[in-house]
């Protein structure tokens, strides 16, 4: 370590200089997103496959959603996958002030897509008897179908539940950049925790952008099938 | 290749600042970023586990004794092969070989002061402790009885046993095989030193590298089977269970599209061992360097394709047995490459019989058994017959013991002076390898009959005519456990009383000898540059010292 | 090489016929395969062990290290002896692979006449019903030297049946029929284990196999005094639910005529094409709506917790006869 007695701020000892540390950290993140698209791939193929089985049931499931909050939510995220690049952008031109404020922009949209989510979305399915576990009522009015409804709401929380414990994740990090980013650490020449970030909040997006038509669009709402 | 660093004069250790003595209490231990000091942690703790289970097979191995049960209610035999099974494979195999040698040498071996990311290495081995704690929690909250595979709906509805918290553990500690997998695979393409070309890097490094690829890619994949799995048991949603509509044989696919591949998780490594300690003491050149090396990435993507042998008796379709049968001839092939290189490696050699080559070579015997009888269970026909009874177990325990954990040894008796500066009684480890060999034979060899006469296993008691080839199998046993506690004593006395080791007693090759033992905190005091291919035996002339 | 081996296996097979203890009892007709297969697989293995530890062998002596600082000759890579041992083992693998799944081919198709019994697994007892409606738990007779054909469910978790005297195994899992075939061709008593693992009697659930000879079996069947065959008891369950009420024979009714279904290919609402088979009858009776046939409206109840496994098996009897009634009344 004493080899390294003036070093650039963010250089970590093992590395040889800024440059190999900057594509270690993003090799890195990819890597980790690659672990994340299997973690999800596992899931999403459970649920095709289910909802291949109970079709119905998961069309009846799908139809108790609430797509006006589904969509808005899926334009705050598009949003604030904006802001987090310009975010990026400020700091490879050195602009400290505007970092910090597409970062807070960043978490506040982000922030937002929780509260829908949770406010008027959870909390919505929550009155409506939708909760499987916490008193979830099967409506005669879904028929022979019906008992299979709790299991699309079972994927429903766990899939938007492990999004959503993601973009918690996400602005937690958010966070820390943005004290960081308020010190000044970050340069043009050293900005890689901004980068990686940048990449799994997009990474994030990107989920929720296979989230929202498999849980909230097909199932036929909209081609006037059935009902 | 530097050779400052080979000059390195004759002191006792601890007169030099090393990676042991740079500090010292507690704290310096349990806060460490060094590369080094996290592979110790890792050896003690899996060492730990190892004990552990072995200590549940061996109440296995006395219980069957008799075939109406020597020792415990069938329910607790039981659990004793599920915590068996769920300590050996996720806290001690799967971590053994990459966690400790790999943690340790990766960097030594590239040419590197760390790994890419030295905190997340720390992170990992708390991971794994926490992990390990839920599982112990689950031993000591009355265990587990669903068999290390946690079929559904068994494990889902049925079983009244401490499934969550098992499967939580394992969960957790999924995660700290995925970072360590990211950290090396990030390690290997930055971090190697100049003139360490792809092609220039050892056998080991590539083999942990196809280990890493299977971590990141099919452990996420577990842990959302196993995160099903406990969301059923909590919820009875009715994923797996057919009386609420689920599918009890998806669990199935999900659980071996992961555990196959982990199964290289435990071998590749061993392998890579294999490589390096061949080489060394025979002091040659692999043979077929990129045959040995692209067979390593080979056996890792087929190894994702091969999961439905373990479901040929569940009734999928016969096509589907047809192609995942002949996927599972296809990844016998890169192994026997493997063997055949290493065999051809001690052509013209100059060969020692030091106790890492016994292990090897045990290594070499043991595993080509143990490949050999895989052909049995990817042919359709056979399997059907021997499929759940305790040819696999045999099997398996060729591979997983006879192979991983030889290896394992092997590793750590070749790398134990550069890793304490000590060396250990070289008479007691022959005779330590020899034991475990014949142990080991003697316990699993009979088990292939066993199965073949058609004893299902995870029985806890058993028709009266098996009797003979037991009681040959617990006898056995009990010599290998035997055989396993002879390294534990001498290594630990080794760490006091062993005299000092030079920086490369075997006259081996590779960066990681070139630097003193213990090497100093920061590997290198120069990084080295590489100007020659790995194995370079034949125009060498470093002796040993 | 595939004459060597078959040589070498032939040999080892011989031989192991001399070891009883070495080989289990080989009681039906697929046996002899499966036991040819395994001792070729056998020979292999001892050959290639026994290749690699003697060539290990020589190396150790003929090349031990003789002086502390010897050097040896580089011997580098080649790339002809690289393709041999990979073309080798590969040619080995392919025949192996082409001998087993023909062979598995061929054991896994039941011929079209035989007897057939079914077969429910519960933790932790086998529980059997031979179409004449006699019933045993954790025995099973059958005649030599014909077919028979097991259809099998689980009542609550996997099980696996098991008789290795038979090479046969397939898993019983609940909410499916598995099936599974053999023809006894020894007279004896054989073992009957459950392969898969099952909870806590796992190692009990095991049971005996009586292979006994067509008339021995015949006096056997008469001596069980069954108050009803499978398909009568079906036939009370049918009309005990109200299923005729629907399912009209003349197929005027709401559901579909169930006469001469049995063995047909029938077009799904959903487009889908199936063949009605006992897992498809069974799917009807606990998922109706997912095999609605067109032109019938999806009304039919699931009757899933209402009745058992062992009822419904029953009722699957009870619907395939209908099928052979109709076959005579075409006949006539």
């Amino acid at each position: 370590m004493t080899v390294h007695s003036a070093h650039p701020p963010g250089f970590a000892h093992q590395f040889e200089d800024m440059e190999q540390q900057r594509e270690a950290d993003s090799l890195g993140m990819w890597v980790f997103l690659l672990t994340e698209i299997m973690f999800f791939g596992g899931l999403f193929a459970t649920y095709i496959i289910y909802r291949a089985l109970y079709l119905p049931a998961f069309e009846i499931g799908s139809h108790q959603l609430e797509v006006r909050f589904g969509a808005l939510n899926t334009a705050v995220l598009i949003g604030s996958s904006l802001t987090m690049a310009l975010a990026i952008h400020s700091a490879q031109v050195g602009k400290r002030r505007a970092q910090v404020g597409f970062l807070i922009t960043t978490m506040i949209l982000g922030a937002a897509f929780l509260a829908i989510k949770f406010t008027f979305e959870w909390h919505h399915d929550y009155v409506e008897h939708l909760v499987p576990g916490l008193g979830f009522v099967i409506r005669p009015e879904w028929g022979a179908a019906g008992q299979h409804v709790p299991m699309f709401f079972c994927f429903y929380f766990f899939m938007t539940g492990l999004h959503a414990l993601h973009m918690i994740i996400g602005i937690g990090v958010l966070t820390v950049l943005t004290i960081m980013a308020h010190r000044g650490r970050f340069t043009p020449e050293y900005y890689a925790p901004l980068e990686v970030s940048g990449l799994y909040w997009h990474f994030v997006d990107i989920v929720w952008i296979f989230l929202f038509p498999l849980l909230y669009l097909i199932g036929g709402r909209y081609m006037g099938a059935g009902h | 290749m530097s050779t400052a660093t080979i000059d390195v004069p004759e002191v006792p250790t601890g007169s030099r600042v090393n990676y042991l003595n740079a500090q010292y209490g507690v704290k310096s231990w349990l806060f460490t970023t060094d590369h080094k000091r996290i592979a110790l942690l890792y050896l003690v703790s899996i060492t730990l586990m190892f004990f552990i289970g072995g200590f549940f097979a061996v109440l296995m191995r006395l219980h069957l004794i008799e075939p109406q049960g020597a020792l415990v209610q069938p329910e607790t035999y039981n659990k004793l092969f599920t915590m068996h099974g769920v300590i050996m494979v996720f806290f001690f195999l799967v971590p053994s070989i990459p966690a400790t040698l790999g943690n340790f040498l990766v960097p030594l071996m590239i040419g590197a002061r760390d790994l890419a990311f030295p905190r997340l290495n720390l992170i990992s081995w708390y991971i794994y402790v926490v992990g390990a704690c839920f599982t112990l929690y689950a031993v000591i909250s009355g265990g587990v009885d669903t068999g290390w595979t946690f079929y559904t709906p068994y494990s889902s509805s049925f079983s009244h046993t401490s499934v969550i918290p098992t499967a939580v553990g394992v969960f957790i500690t999924g995660f700290s095989s995925i970072l360590t997998g990211l950290n090396f695979v990030v390690t290997i393409h930055k971090m190697r030193a100049p003139g360490m070309t792809w092609f220039r890097l050892p056998l080991f490094i590539w083999a942990i590298y196809a280990t890493s690829i299977i971590f990141i890619l099919g452990t996420p994949v577990i842990a959302i089977t196993l995160f099903l799995l406990a969301l059923e048991r909590l919820l009875h949603i009715g994923i797996f269970d057919p009386a609420i509509g689920g599918d009890p044989i998806l669990f199935q696919h999900l659980f071996w599209f992961y555990s196959h591949p982990a199964v290289y998780i435990m071998i590749l490594p061993g392998m890579g061992v294999m490589s390096e300690l061949v080489t060394c003491f025979s002091r040659k050149r692999i043979f077929g360097y990129s045959f040995v090396a692209f067979s390593s990435l080979s056996i890792a993507i087929i190894s994702f394709l091969v999961w439905g042998h373990h479901m040929f008796v569940t009734g999928q379709s016969i096509y589907a047995g047809l192609i995942f049968s002949v996927l599972s001839f296809l990844v016998a092939i890169p192994s026997a490459v493997k063997v055949f290189n290493w065999t051809a490696t001690l052509y013209k050699g100059s060969i020692s019989y030091d106790a890492p080559m016994l292990y090897a070579l045990g290594f070499i015997g043991l595993f080509t058994m143990g490949g050999l009888t895989g052909l049995f269970l990817a042919s359709l026909a056979t399997d059907v017959h021997l499929n759940g009874t305790y040819f696999i177990v045999a099997h398996f325990h060729y591979i997983m013991v006879g192979g991983a954990v030889m290896a394992y040894l092997g590793g750590i008796h070749f790398w134990w002076p550069k890793i304490t500066g000590r060396l250990y009684p070289d008479g007691w480890a022959r005779f330590a390898a020899l034991v475990i060999f014949v142990g080991f034979n003697l316990t699993f060899f009979p088990q292939f009959m066993l199965g073949y006469l058609g004893m299902p296993r995870r029985y806890a008691v058993y028709p009266a005519e098996f009797q003979v080839f037991n009681v040959m199998s617990s006898a056995g046993a009990s010599i290998l456990g035997i055989g396993y506690l002879i390294p534990l004593i001498y290594l630990t006395w080794s760490m006091r009383y062993g005299p000092a080791a030079g920086p490369n007693p075997w006259g081996a090759k590779g960066l990681e000898w070139t630097t003193p033992s213990p090497p100093p905190t920061e590997n290198f005091e120069e990084i080295p540059v590489v100007t020659e291919d790995a194995y370079d035996y034949a125009e060498s002339t470093v002796n040993r010292g | 090489m595939m004459g060597a081996i078959q040589t070498g296996s032939d040999f080892l097979f011989a031989a192991a016929i001399q070891a009883p203890q070495l080989r289990p009892e080989a009681a039906s007709s697929i046996a002899e395969g499966v036991d040819h297969l395994y001792f070729a697989l056998t020979f292999i293995t001892l050959f290639f062990t026994f290749i690699i530890f003697s060539t290990i062998l020589v190396f150790m002596v003929k090349y031990r290290r003789r002086a502390e600082n010897e050097r040896p000759p580089d011997t580098g890579e080649h790339l002809g002896l690289e393709l041999t041992w990979t073309i080798i083992p590969t040619l080995i693998c392919v025949g192996l692979f082409l001998w087993a799944s023909s062979l598995y081919f061929e054991n896994s198709r039941p011929p079209s006449a035989s007897t057939e019994i079914f077969v429910i697994g519960k933790q932790w007892m086998w529980h059997i019903q031979h179409p004449e409606g006699v019933r045993e738990i954790n025995e099973l007779h059958v005649p030599v030297g014909v077919p028979v054909k097991l259809t099998m469910t689980s009542e609550d978790v996997i099980h696996d049946f098991y008789i290795p005297a038979f090479r046969v195994k397939k898993d019983v899992i609940p909410g499916r029929y598995s099936s599974l075939w053999f023809q006894a061709t020894k007279i004896g008593t054989y073992h009957l284990f459950c392969a898969q693992y099952c909870g806590a009697d796992h190692a009990e659930m095991l049971g005996w196999v009586y292979v006994m000879s067509p008339a021995d079996y015949a006096a056997w069947l008469a001596g069980g005094v069954p108050s009803q065959t499978m398909q009568q008891s079906g036939e009370l369950i049918f009309n005990k639910l109200g299923c005729a009420s629907c399912h009209l024979s003349d197929g005027t009714g709401r559901g579909p005529s169930l006469l001469g279904i049995y063995s047909k290919e029938e077009e799904l609402k959903n487009g889908d094409k199936r063949l009605v088979d006992e897992a498809f009858i069974r799917q009807a009776i606990v998922n109706p709506n997912s095999v609605v046939l067109p032109k019938y409206p999806a009304i039919m109840p699931t009757f899933q917790g209402q009745i058992n496994e062992e009822q419904v098996l029953q009722l699957v009897a009870y619907v395939k006869s209908l099928a052979s009634e109709e076959r005579k009344t075409d006949g006539k």
